[in-house]
């Protein structure tokens, strides 16, 4: 622990500020302590300034996350902050992280972090006058295969989209960056020349200072132990010192975080949990490293090489983590934290084997720094489900350094202005639930995250750990019949299925870039839906029933959704749920049941955010009932010409088009089994039929329609083969194509919105702005030309769209259309300056997948395809709704 | 591959070097069937041809490469676990279990193992015999010994129930429960004979005792190997009507066997060793390491207080010859064993007895052979050091071992290796740099060697075999080298024994928290 120690030194010590000085800052600023107490302080140098009895917000936690909110909720205004810290300033994983600002992530939106993180640093030391250690270094990410030179060139793809400068770059030019590197293995890199190093505790209290000078008091050696709640919403915290009163709580307690969710009157879920994570200083090599000399990634070895004073700082992501207070803080834990040499052996060898001129170099120190992860390798951000006021970022996967600045940025936006100004949705804390937050799954699901970080990831993986939560009454039926599967929200759906006889184990362990195995099997998938019938268990969908004594349900709903929702019994309409944006927050399926009750059918991840938007927009009214039954219900989707025969022949009704038009819904009999909900629609644009069946029913209602389909043809599908179905008919889907950013106008989806009535709603006004303006992006479908299927990459997502060779957008989800033969992938387009009617009919439009330029016809939704545009018109004509175009 | 003299490392002498002294060398693994020995192996011969220990060439004669797997078949044979049985959640035995193992080198082999339970007083037995000129008398000892123990245990009162239970013909409530391997047999034979041996043991012993009289431990362990011995001894000079029951007594007598026998109570370990057999206690220091802590003497001329001994209880004149070569008589290398009455019995006796004894005895020309210098017999007594231990919480477990196994490796290495087991291979002692100058390449060399050394931990589940795989194994470095494994293990039977001896362990884990509580309850 010496370097730790000299570390500590080196923060409170050599640089500039002495350890006394930093709160005597803070009461200059704030004002409230006068000389005397910092003055007896630096006497005693023990004791405290008092502990104030209220703030407007409490953040709790010192690290670089903290500090980087208080630091921007200073910046956009707010004073009233108080920062409490349980030790010393950026102790905990701050003081030891790797200190590498990259923008190398797996999602757009935390390289866009990462991309603004570095920037506030650059500047920060300009700011503050506190030396920050920043040096732009650039990073290098090798590829030792082609797999993962593919996986980088996508990346670099993405990168371009946002504007961050990067080259793919060939083993030769490599070595003229960074000397030490072997490069026999390799097949090229990614070169990010905007990435930057930093000294993590420098930056932490470079933001601490800059926050405190802005009036933001920070408190250390102040314990939070509980915070209180009254009417949903939060009103206090209490700490070791005394209570404080406050109408914000920010959780940035890293790997505390979750310890101190569950100790708030009302449990707020916080699903992280921390793993061991080492890396090895070396002393300054014979001959010191350049300070400026590359940071390396080499994820197929599994580590990260940085120049540290004169020497190397080299961890990684192992294949076995050692998982670490799962029960919680526990001192045993923290005193066996030490180095594990034995554990780091395979990095030490991979480090070697990247840089064997290291090998005669001296070892300075192995160092332990755990580190907390979520279940999905995103961060937590946002404010919890269950309580207002009640704010989180944590469970920063080990890039805590690279996000904090963007992610401080976001959390303070959301806080002070309501909603953050860019899509955070992959980091909501409201994608995951109570549901995640057991510590076996926990612990289970951060072994598989952790060396996921740097495992290669093909298109649409899926996690091995911590699944068969969430399981529809079919599961074990349809995992017999072959089932593969994959999760949602803990929630098991099939992907496809294997019939019996075909190699299982190969299907089991594709992983490609190209075109998959299971491609022939969702082709006859797909094919057996648009000639036969199929049956998809869509169970996982979120369902809330809406009820009421009056009017007061539809009313709220008016206000809510887009559409008009007060349409005949029995009628269901497709709506977004939009915010003062415009934007979607949820896009469902409202079927009116009675004349005051409703079924709201949302997306599975769906089933927080959407409760508590739904909550949160609820007039305070006892007649007014919002239940989620979503495991009530079992969801099964009959798709295609024959569901008609199936259902007739199960209910004596007859189920044409004349007795049960399209987007109906009628409560009947299917076998024998009462009171099961039967709606015509799929959403794939196939004809059929939902079958919402009381979960009691579900095994006798499929067993009935696979014994009677049988003379149909009937099958089971899964996914994929509704993926391809919907996304060849351009139907979006919320989470990939849509979200809190995106208008129906900009979708072309005018049509599902009340506009033209009186009736007001929530984000009418900015989309009536939005019309008289003109869009400036446009979700558009493009069919690639000349892809040849067998031998080209496949889309995936986030590939670049250019348009007559000048990048326009991007795609956010893509499918091979089997009835087009051909690759189709969803996206937006913008121009700055406004959209003009013909920008997407006009021009020469192209998909870069990979740095692979592929030609595209776009097409505006609705589509303009003759025989669907008819059938909409009719369907829409059913409905009474509008039509546009 | 480490040179080949690594692989004469500890090279086993035989146990006695002129085995004409055997009325009969060749016994059968599956029990006593009389007349089925004709010379078996061209080779016997010179195998039993007296030996130095500047041994012969290389071992590869026929250098067979087993695969690990079959390596695991070999060493696994024999293994045998035993969990003591947990009662309401809780293991109120100070003894977690055992593990134990044999690997033959002679064959059959002459090692013999046995643990029991004495169910009529408290307290677990274990013990290692070691066998030598034949395995008549250690499978015997196996056999009986324990319930001569157990018996010497006793109280008063329970041995008149048991004495009137035999005499009403009502079924004895039993002594011991034993805890035996599949090929640990007992002979059905001699089981009448041995009965009543012990019944007349037993008789003598409710003679000697008065009511409410309660035996110590320690005696008790004396007195069981002493009037065991007594017995062997007897029941070869009276001989049996069946004949082959007389030619069993009196294999039995002629052959001979070390015994190191633990008993465990509580917190009280008594060892009663006589032989070279060795009983070493793991003590955990406090740093988490484990150092040895022998319970044992071994009675060889290594040790200056048997030397001392033995040279005292004959007359000066025999000063040179009662020991040469560090052996008894130049022959015998254990200094204290049962059986063995060519060392015990006078000229006239040993002569009367073989004289009356079956034909098969005089097949042998080597039965007439006494040993050179053999004036002032009896130079073997079979009478048992006695050691008293009382555990303590860091006392971790109880290695027993035969002198196969301690010739092999140091008692030091020995506790590191079972300690490194059973703490788990995290236990390995961590690394640290503080201080030292290490260089990335040179740590990497270490990491890697300290991984195949712990590699070998996982394939075992028994504590005894993972002891085994070293023992035979182990190279320079103390880590198990596959390579020298497989050599040793694949060597012809004819061969094996010149290279190791049979080895026969036995590791008690002991537990710390019921043996703390003891130690707490007698203090108070």
């Amino acid at each position: 622990m010496v370097w730790i120690r000299s570390m500590r030194n080196c923060v409170w010590g050599c640089r500039g500020l002495s350890p006394a000085m930093l709160p005597r800052l803070l009461q200059l600023q704030g004002g409230a302590f006068h000389r005397v107490s910092s003055h007896r302080r630096a006497v005693s140098g023990d004791s405290q300034p008092p502990l104030p009895s209220q703030a407007k917000v409490v953040i709790c936690g010192g690290g670089i996350v903290g500090t980087s909110v208080a630091y921007h909720l200073a910046k956009l205004g707010w004073n009233d902050i108080l920062l409490l810290e349980q030790g010393r300033l950026g102790a905990g994983t701050t003081r030891m992280c790797a200190g590498i600002v990259s923008v190398a992530k797996a999602i757009s939106i935390e390289s866009q972090m990462a991309d603004y993180s570095n920037s506030l640093y650059q500047q920060l030391e300009e700011e503050t006058g506190v030396n920050t250690g920043y040096v732009k270094t650039g990073s290098l990410c090798l590829a030792q295969n082609q797999d993962r030179f593919l996986s980088l060139k996508r990346l670099a793809s993405r990168l371009r989209v946002m504007g961050i400068n990067c080259s793919i770059i060939k083993p030769k030019e490599i070595s003229k960056l960074h000397s030490l590197v072997n490069i026999h293995d390799l097949v090229g890199a990614l070169h990010l020349p905007g990435d930057a190093v930093v000294s993590p505790p420098d930056v932490n209290r470079a933001l601490a200072v800059s926050a405190a000078g802005q009036g933001v008091q920070i408190l250390e050696r102040t314990t939070v132990q509980q915070v209180l709640v009254e009417k949903g919403h939060v009103t206090a915290v209490e700490t070791d010192r005394g209570p404080i009163s406050c109408e914000y709580f920010v959780n940035c307690a890293g790997q505390w975080g979750y310890e101190l969710g569950q100790a708030s009157e009302v449990k707020v879920s916080i699903p992280l949990h921390g793993c061991e994570h080492f890396y090895l200083l070396s002393k300054p090599l014979k001959q010191p490293l350049p300070s400026n000399t590359p940071v390396v990634m080499d994820m197929d070895g599994r580590i990260y090489v940085r120049p540290w004073q004169g020497g190397v700082l080299s961890g990684g992501f192992e294949k076995n983590p050692k998982p670490i207070f799962t029960e919680g803080r526990n001192q045993l834990e923290v005193q066996n934290m030490q180095e594990d040499w034995d554990h780091f052996e395979p990095m030490l060898s991979a480090l070697l084997r990247r840089m064997p001129q290291l090998e005669s170099e001296e070892i300075q120190q192995l160092v332990n720094c755990p580190e907390s992860f979520t279940p999905d390798m995103r961060c937590l951000m946002g404010e919890t489900p269950g309580v207002h006021g009640y704010f989180v970022l944590a469970g920063m996967n080990s890039s805590g350094l690279a996000l904090a600045g963007g992610a401080g940025r976001y959390l303070a936006e959301w806080m002070v202005y309501g909603s953050p100004t860019a899509n955070v949705w992959p980091l909501d804390i409201k994608r995951f639930g109570n549901l995640q937050s057991s510590r076996t799954f926990l612990r289970h699901r951060v072994m598989e995250v952790m060396p996921l970080l740097y495992e290669l990831k093909v298109p649409r993986w899926d996690y091995q750990t911590g699944r068969q939560l969430r399981t529809s009454p079919l599961y074990d039926r349809l995992d017999t019949q072959g089932a593969r599967w994959m999760e949602k929200h803990g929630f098991e759906r099939p992907k496809y299925f294997v019939p019996a006889g075909k190699d299982l184990l190969s299907l089991d362990h594709s992983k490609t870039f190209y075109k998959p195995d299971w491609f022939d099997l969702v082709g006859s998938e797909v094919k057996c839906c648009k000639e036969a019938v199929c049956v998809i268990d869509m169970s996982s969908f979120t369902k809330f029933e809406l009820t009421s004594t009056g009017d007061q349900a539809l009313d709220y709903l008016q206000f809510l959704c887009a559409n008009d929702v007060d349409v005949p019994v029995g009628h269901m309409v497709h709506t977004g749920m939009l915010n003062e944006r415009g934007g979607y927050e949820n896009d469902c399926s409202v079927v009116r049941l009675s004349k005051n009750s409703f079924f709201v059918i949302s997306p599975s991840d769906q089933q927080v955010h959407c409760w508590s938007w739904m909550k949160k927009h609820m007039p305070n009214d006892p007649q007014l009932h919002l239940e989620d039954v979503s495991w009530k219900y079992t969801a099964l989707n009959l798709i295609g010409p024959r569901a008609t025969d199936i259902l007739a022949e199960l209910s004596y009704v007859s189920m044409t088009p004349d007795h049960f038009p399209s987007m109906f819904c009628k409560e009947m009999s299917v076998g024998y089994a009462n009171g099961i909900r039967v709606m015509r629609m799929t959403h794939t644009g196939e004809p059929g039929f939902m079958l919402y069946i009381p979960i009691e029913y579900a095994l006798h209602v499929y067993n009935e329609v696979m014994s009677v389909g049988q003379k149909y043809g009937v099958r089971n599908a899964g996914y994929y083969a509704l993926r391809s179905l919907r996304i060849e008919k351009f139907f979006a889907f919320w989470g990939q194509d849509l979200d809190s950013f995106t208008t129906p106008l900009e979708c072309g989806r005018e049509f599902r919105v009340k506009l033209d009535s009186d009736m007001d709603f929530v984000g009418r006004e900015a989309l009536l702005r939005q019309r008289q303006e003109g869009v400036a992006r446009r979700f558009v479908m493009l069919v690639l030309e000349e892809h040849d299927t067998e031998l080209d990459l496949w889309p995936w997502w986030g590939e670049p769209i250019l348009r007559n060779k000048e990048m326009v957008g991007a795609t956010t989800s893509s499918a091979y259309s089997y009835t087009l033969e051909r690759h189709v992938c969803l996206g937006f387009v913008e121009t700055p300056g406004g959209l003009a009617a013909d920008f997407v009919t006009r021009g020469d439009y192209e998909v870069d997948i990979a740095g692979q330029l592929y030609a595209a016809k776009a097409k505006l939704y609705p589509f303009s395809s003759l025989l669907s545009q008819q059938r909409r018109r009719k369907d829409q004509l059913d409905l009474g709704t509008l039509t546009t175009e | 591959m480490p040179g080949a003299w690594q692989l004469f490392r500890g090279l086993p002498r035989t146990k006695i070097l002129a085995s004409s002294l055997l009325p009969c060398q060749h016994q059968s693994h599956s029990g006593p069937v009389p007349h089925q020995a004709p010379p078996r192996h061209p080779s016997l011969s010179w195998r039993l041809r007296p030996v130095s220990r500047s041994y012969r060439a290389t071992p590869n004669l026929h250098s067979y490469t087993l695969t690990p797997p079959q390596v695991n078949s070999i060493l696994k044979a024999n293994e045998y676990s035993f969990k003591v049985p947990e009662f309401d959640g809780k293991n109120v035995s100070s003894v977690m279990g055992f593990d134990s193992n044999q690997l033959p080198a002679n064959a059959p082999i002459e090692d013999r193992r046995s643990v029991a339970t004495c169910l009529q007083t408290r307290g677990m037995l274990m013990a290692v015999f070691d066998g030598h000129a034949g395995c008549a008398c250690a499978q015997a000892l196996s056999e009986r010994l324990f319930y001569y123990i157990a018996v010497s245990l006793l109280p008063h009162e329970t041995l008149c129930e048991l004495e009137e239970a035999v005499e009403a013909g009502r079924a004895l409530s039993p002594i011991l429960q034993w805890h035996k391997h599949p090929n640990d047999y007992f002979s059905r034979e001699a089981q009448s004979l041995y009965f009543n041996s012990l019944r007349t043991y037993w008789q003598e012993l409710i003679d000697l005792s008065s009511p409410g009289e309660v035996p110590e431990t320690g005696e008790a362990l004396l007195n069981a190997f002493k009037r065991l011995d007594n017995d062997l001894s007897l029941e070869a000079q009276v001989g049996d009507p069946n004949a082959y029951l007389h030619y069993w007594v009196l294999r039995v007598a002629f052959s001979g066997a070390t015994a190191c026998v633990v008993h465990i109570d509580g917190s009280d370990l008594f060892i009663a060793n006589s032989g070279d057999g060795r009983a070493v206690l793991g003590v955990q220091e406090e740093d988490g390491s484990f150092t040895a802590h022998t319970l044992s003497n071994d009675h060889n001329a290594q040790n200056e207080d048997e030397l001392a001994r033995i040279r005292g209880e004959h007359p000066p004149s025999e000063k040179k010859t009662v020991i040469r070569q560090d052996r008894l008589l130049g022959l015998l290398m254990p200094f204290r064993a049962f059986g063995d009455v060519k060392f015990k019995w006078s000229i006239e006796l040993q002569k009367r007895v073989l004289e009356s004894g079956p034909d098969q005895l005089h097949e042998n020309e080597h039965t007439k052979f006494i040993p050179p210098n053999y004036h002032t017999p009896p130079y073997l007594t079979a009478e048992p050091e006695i050691t008293h231990h009382r555990l303590r919480p860091q006392d971790r477990f109880l290695v027993i071992g035969s002198d196969g196994l301690w010739e092999t490796l140091h008692r030091q290495e020995v506790v590191r290796v079972v300690g490194g087991y059973l703490t788990g291979s995290q236990q390995q002692q961590p690394l640290t740099v503080g201080g030292y100058k290490v260089t990335l390449g040179q740590m990497q060399g270490l990491l890697e060697e300290r991984k195949a050394r712990t590699s070998s931990a996982f394939e075992d589940q028994n504590a005894a075999t993972h002891l085994m795989r070293h023992a035979v194994g182990n190279n320079e470095f103390g880590t198990v080298d596959h390579e020298r494994l497989s050599k040793m293990l694949s060597l012809p039977e004819e061969l094996a024994r010149m290279y190791r001896d049979d080895i026969t362990i036995i590791v008690s884990q002991f537990n710390p928290h019921v043996i703390g509580s003891q130690r707490r309850e007698n203090q108070s």
